[in-house]
């Protein structure tokens, strides 16, 4: 196994976490531990309005931006209040209720509960956010 | 690169008759490499014999490579001779789980109630190492571990040298998070696999009996011919045959599997005890 097929190859949780998200009518996605999105299902194709397999795999910052996270209070809600940013870099749980700008233009109240995911002797492998319209 | 077969039954022992041709003892293969050093995979009721050979050999240093520890892979290594000479170094490499080391859990077959002496009792000089991410390293030969979609914590391997690659992955279920349609990357084992020369795969079932035992760890044969066509690998040995097929019935299996390889794809073959491939 070389270095780049090394690289590339996904580690079992992931693939068993993608799998899991794929059978889900819940908006999900999967980050990898190098912050790069490495999936989203269906569920979450309908709110975003293109197809993973159109988008690829990307980093998580840059597939996030467009979606102009606001607080309930209609300002700006920082990086680092972001589920998907405290589970990538304080390798915690988060929960948070705040307001986006989807697809179609719309601004839709959302909740996002993301996790990270740990394998053996605490690796950490990547992270799940799953995303709960209101 | 010489690889024996010791056993490559499935799940339980099955001596008997009806099973003499591909044999009966569970999971156990021999690596020899160019200096004579024995890498040895799994310790199912196989490695009986193959330790009655190292010792006819004088083989002193021995390293073994555990995929997991269900019982058709661990419950040969307390009647492996090798472990009860005190001139010989063992070497005992496998998967950790989330929470205990490999040493800490294999020691749980060492003791009573399951088997009446303690490791302690042991006179061969044996240190276990959990599985490193990074490759091993011997006589020109690497060995990369990888976890593979198997109830609990199990591993696949890629035994590789400059002119040959080998991936060992007797107990697989990829299946179960897709292989059709996929990148070798989102195959469980994809990278373990990929391009290999020789590949010893799981084929525990037919199609129709696969249907019934989703989930538990193992894959049809028409699975095992799908994963090699996915990830680009040559040879097909189908391994760890279910308990209650016969030897007409695993060569119905075989002849299976030939009906689902196509034209340019290498005729898959059933492992056999005493199978020796030397992949040069």
């Amino acid at each position: 196994m070389d270095t780049q097929q090394q690289h590339r190859q996904k580690h079992l949780v992931l693939i068993l976490a993608r799998e899991f998200a794929s059978n889900l009518s819940t908006p999900t996605l999967i980050a990898d531990a190098h912050g790069r999105l490495v999936f989203y299902n269906e569920a979450a194709e309908a709110v975003v309005g293109r197809r993973y397999a159109d988008a690829g795999e990307t980093p998580l910052d840059e597939w996030l931006a467009p979606f102009e996270a606001r607080t309930t209070a209609s300002g700006p809600l920082p990086p680092d209040r972001r589920p998907t940013r405290i589970a990538f870099d304080e390798h915690r749980a988060s929960h948070e209720r705040y307001l986006v700008t989807s697809a179609d233009g719309v601004e839709r109240e959302i909740e996002v509960t993301a996790f990270p995911l740990f394998a053996q002797l605490d690796e950490f492998v990547g992270i799940v956010a799953i995303f709960w319209r209101s | 690169m010489r690889v024996t077969i010791w056993g490559c039954r499935g799940s339980v022992p099955t001596p008997g008759p009806d099973t003499v041709g591909y044999g009966g003892n569970t999971s156990c293969v021999e690596v020899t490499l160019r200096d004579g050093t024995a890498l040895v995979l799994d310790a199912g009721t196989g490695i009986r014999a193959l330790g009655l050979a190292l010792a006819a050999r004088g083989t002193r240093r021995i390293h073994l490579f555990l995929t997991h520890l269900h019982f058709d892979h661990l419950e040969g290594l307390r009647f492996f001779a090798p472990l009860w000479d005190e001139r010989v170094t063992l070497e005992v490499w496998g998967p950790r789980s989330p929470v205990q080391s490999l040493h800490d859990r294999i020691l749980r077959a060492f003791s009573p109630p399951l088997f009446p002496l303690d490791f302690r009792d042991v006179p061969a000089q044996v240190t276990f190492h959990d599985l490193a991410a990074e490759p091993w390293q011997a006589d020109g030969v690497s060995l990369s571990a990888a976890l593979v979609l198997h109830p609990g914590p199990t591993v696949g391997f890629r035994l590789e040298t400059h002119s040959s690659s080998f991936a060992y992955l007797p107990d697989h279920e990829p299946a179960l998070a897709g292989i059709e349609g996929r990148s070798p990357d989102w195959i469980s084992a994809g990278a373990l696999a990929r391009g290999a020369d020789l590949v010893l795969h799981d084929a525990q079932y037919f199609e129709q009996e696969y249907d019934a035992k989703i989930g538990w760890g193992h894959s049809s044969v028409a699975h095992a011919v799908a994963f090699c066509r996915a990830v680009d690998a040559g040879r097909l040995v189908l391994f760890h045959h279910e308990p209650s097929h016969s030897d007409r019935a695993l060569e119905q299996l075989e002849e299976r599997a030939r009906e689902l390889t196509r034209s340019g794809e290498s005729s898959p073959v059933l492992a056999r005890e005493g199978m020796v491939i030397d992949l040069g």
